[in-house]
């Protein structure tokens, strides 16, 4: 099957973002001065369980941003040299891999692992009549006949089982690492093999593995049974909430990187030039952020959003299709996101020129007349530099968070796509409901949580390694 | 000391009018009024007529900026500018697309919203300060190493997470308190019991870290090296001395929170069903009532702008080396 590649703003984005860490990655090894630091964070064990766990979301992100139309199959009667037509939906990589979870929706909610629907239906008896009952539902245990015996042996087989494949998967990798690392140190390989189960090298490879082993026996496990049930229930429409909650971490990823990405040129454009010329310049700057921090950020963002959502919808012919719609308001919201939190960091990055504009260094560049945009270039922004790092690391756990409450406020992202603030706000209706229906919440609890802790543990880490205050 | 602070209101202007500048531009210049009217009418229901009848009720029918057809004065003062921005120096806000007077709405909300965010504020300081003090009083022990830990974790829930648990569990679960709704008088502290505890609680993770850090910067310096050397116990070390040197970060950091109540509170009431500011705005929002949501931008603005100053007259207080000239 053919298909015609799609690429959303927000992916050209995402992509050009991950370039650009590679291209980081690559300078960073030719320096020695950063490359010690960003060895201290390598050295953390909780760094590198945390970036181990940030990076498992972002392959999610990536797969989940490799967009495409899939090409519809050919009428019978069609000729044989027509067009091929391709399907109107957006699908991405992840889609495919998760094509049935995506596909096989009940009728409306049912609990995880349940194999009966969680609202009563009339039903017509075989023997004639009507009964109110919890119908068996359409795929959720549908392969098992009498569900209330064989369920608990089946999902315990099939638990065991993918938690057996992951962990087989998994076996591989120590092994890898260890023979990686005996080449490049010459040294024999079960040497660094025993070094790596210690514990003992230089880098924590061994938190970095345990973790990877963990997430490797927790996706066994689901995509084993996956398949089979709905693992954390099924939402009010009977969509897979499992799917819907990995779904929502490109979303929450996107916010997190694109809204920095947007907001660092302002902020260290603006924060060097108001530190380092002063005057006027300095005055004028203040003043913008200023007004711009005196309005409370929530405010600032309703108000924006709603602008941009009356500028949206009074032009839907700028939209082929509805994802492009969504995807537009995911920018839009990013940019807005930027333009109000730029502020902060700009002002730390002024006073820290303040500071350098006073050194010796800098001053004796001046003295020999080199001119100002090549001094900027040469001396104070790499300075500045770590400044910039440790905001942005801190910063990302915060956007997710803001997303959530933002959309579940109703001024995030579209209604139609999928995240974690739209996740609650549909399930917050359900809060009344008498047994609760708490999956949907819990799975996004769940999954935000873990995001976040990995986000804030590695930020943590990462202001630890560059902050010269701390050594 | 009275003429720092007549500077310090006067360079509150410039700030305040840009605010107004800003949100104007955002509402009336890229959206015009004519897209409001659409966007509220619906597409279908946007005849020529509908729209120009909506926009003269709320007094959108003028011309932006300059009213070419008036005499004098009013040429600028006929126009939407004046009547929607400059009249909102005077706290005159007009009134909402459902016609209630805002200044009216606002003035019989502020109640309910102070009876929240004050309590939670207050509460808040005063539970992170001791909690951040009790860590620091057993740092480089497990105790402080958990506590941080708790910090970190607390810090990575969504404060959505904890109103929606916090009711679920005392309101619903233990049935200790109402779900919602709200009473005036003293009846209220029934319904405020909770929003104002998990207010306390939602900030307490990043707040206690924030506070540890400034002590633990605090207790390094020799003034405290002299207080123990003089034999004071390390908890009046702490209780006294570190607080009271730490009292100027601490300022300037609540101050900044000032604000931040508003967002913190927007959730707050509107789950708690609180008719205050918060819930106000949440409404505005969703009923995209620009008039509303300026008018609060502009309140926030002023707030903020009242915290630094409130912040310099503290800092003298706390600390009386301080001179404001």
């Amino acid at each position: 099957m053919s298909f015609k590649p799609v690429l959303l703003w927000t992916d050209t984005l995402f992509f050009a973002l991950l370039l650009a860490g590679v291209l980081t990655v690559r300078y960073v090894r030719r320096h020695e001065a950063l490359s010690s630091a960003w060895r201290k964070v390598g050295r953390s064990p909780v760094g590198m369980a945390s970036a181990t766990v940030l990076l498992g979301f972002l392959s999610i992100a990536v797969a989940d941003s490799l967009h495409f139309r899939p090409q519809l199959p050919a009428v019978a009667e069609a000729p044989a040299d027509a067009q091929p037509v391709y399907a109107v939906e957006v699908l991405s990589v992840l889609d495919v891999a998760l094509a049935k979870l995506r596909t096989r929706s009940e009728k409306t909610y049912s609990a995880p692992f349940a194999d009966r629907l969680y609202v009563r239906e009339t039903v017509e008896l075989p023997e004639g009549g009507q009964a109110r009952i919890y119908p068996r539902l359409l795929w959720g245990g549908a392969h098992l006949r009498e569900p209330a015996a064989e369920k608990g042996a089946d999902i315990g087989q099939r638990a065991l089982g993918g938690a057996a494949l992951g962990l087989v998967l998994w076996l591989p990798l120590p092994v890898l690492l260890a023979a990686g690392l005996a080449r490049k140190a010459a040294q024999p390989f079960v040497a660094a093999l025993r070094s790596v189960v210690l514990g003992k090298t230089e880098l924590a490879w061994r938190a970095a593995l345990l973790t990877l082993g963990a997430i490797f026996l927790i996706a066994g496990a689901v995509a084993a049974l996956a398949p089979w049930y709905h693992v954390l229930g099924t939402d009010k429409v009977g969509q897979d909430v499992l799917y819907l909650a990995l779904k929502s971490v490109r979303t929450a990823l996107l916010i997190g990187t694109l809204t920095t990405l947007i907001m660092l040129p302002f902020a260290v454009v603006l924060g060097v030039m108001a530190g380092y010329l002063g005057g006027w310049v300095d005055d004028l700057i203040q003043y913008l952020y200023t007004v711009l921090n005196a309005i409370p950020g929530v405010l600032l963002i309703a108000a924006a959003v709603l602008m941009m959502q009356g500028l949206i919808d009074t032009h839907p012919q700028w939209f082929a299709t509805a994802a492009e719609r969504a995807d537009a308001r995911l920018l839009a919201l990013c940019l807005i996101l930027g333009m109000t939190s730029w502020t902060a960091l700009c002002r730390l990055l002024r006073g820290e020129t303040l500071k350098l504009r006073e050194m010796e260094y800098v001053q004796a560049a001046r003295a020999f007349g080199v001119r100002t945009p090549a001094i900027l270039r040469r001396h104070v922004l790499p300075n500045v530099m770590h400044i910039v790092l440790i905001a942005l690391v801190m910063d990302f756990s915060g956007l997710v968070l803001a997303e959530a409450v933002l959309s579940y406020i109703g001024i995030g992202v579209d209604p139609t796509m999928i995240s974690f603030g739209t996740m609650i706000n549909l399930a917050r209706a359900e809060l009344a409901r008498d047994p609760m229906v708490w999956w949907s919440l819990a799975a996004a609890f769940g999954f935000m949580f873990v995001l976040v802790l990995a986000a804030n543990l590695f930020a943590d880490v990462v202001r630890d390694a560059f902050d010269p205050r701390r050594g | 000391m009275l003429g720092y602070l007549l500077r310090r209101l006067i360079y509150a202007v410039p700030i305040l009018i840009g605010v107004n500048l800003l949100t104007f531009l955002l509402f009336f210049v890229v959206n015009t009024p004519d897209d409001m009217a659409r966007m509220h009418l619906g597409v279908r229901h946007a005849s020529a007529e509908g729209i120009a009848r909506w926009k003269a009720e709320r007094g959108y029918d003028k011309p932006t900026f300059w009213n070419a057809h008036a005499q004098g004065a009013k040429r600028f003062t006929e126009t939407i500018f004046f009547e929607k921005s400059v009249r909102m120096f005077v706290f005159d806000f007009g009134r909402a697309d459902d016609g209630r007077d805002i200044g009216r709405e606002i003035r019989e909300r502020m109640g309910p919203s102070l009876a929240v965010a004050v309590p939670t504020f207050v509460l808040g300081l005063f539970a992170s300060i001791t909690f951040a003090l009790l860590l620091v009083f057993f740092r480089a022990t497990y105790l402080d190493f958990w506590g941080v830990v708790s910090c970190v974790a607390m810090m990575s829930i969504s404060s959505l997470f904890y109103i929606i648990g916090g009711q679920w569990l005392v309101a619903k679960v233990w049935a200790l308190v109402p779900i919602s709704g709200y009473a005036p008088g003293l009846d209220a502290a029934r319904f405020l019991v909770l929003p104002v505890l998990i207010g306390v609680l939602a900030g307490l993770g990043a707040n206690v870290r924030w506070y540890r850090t400034i002590f633990l910067e605090e207790i390094s310096s020799d003034y405290v090296r002299t207080a123990r050397a003089k034999g004071l116990s390390e908890f009046a070390v702490l209780f006294r001395h570190v607080l009271r040197n730490a009292m100027i970060p601490i300022l300037t950091g609540t101050v900044v929170l000032i604000p931040m109540l508003f967002m913190g509170s927007l959730l707050v009431e509107s789950f708690f069903g609180i008719p205050g500011l918060g819930s106000y705005t949440i409404d505005a929002i969703n009923a995209q009532d620009f008039a509303v949501v300026r008018a609060m931008v502009f309140i926030g603005s002023v707030l903020y702008i009242v915290g630094l100053i409130l912040t310099d007259i503290a800092y003298t207080l706390v600390d009386p080396r301080i001179r404001l000239e």
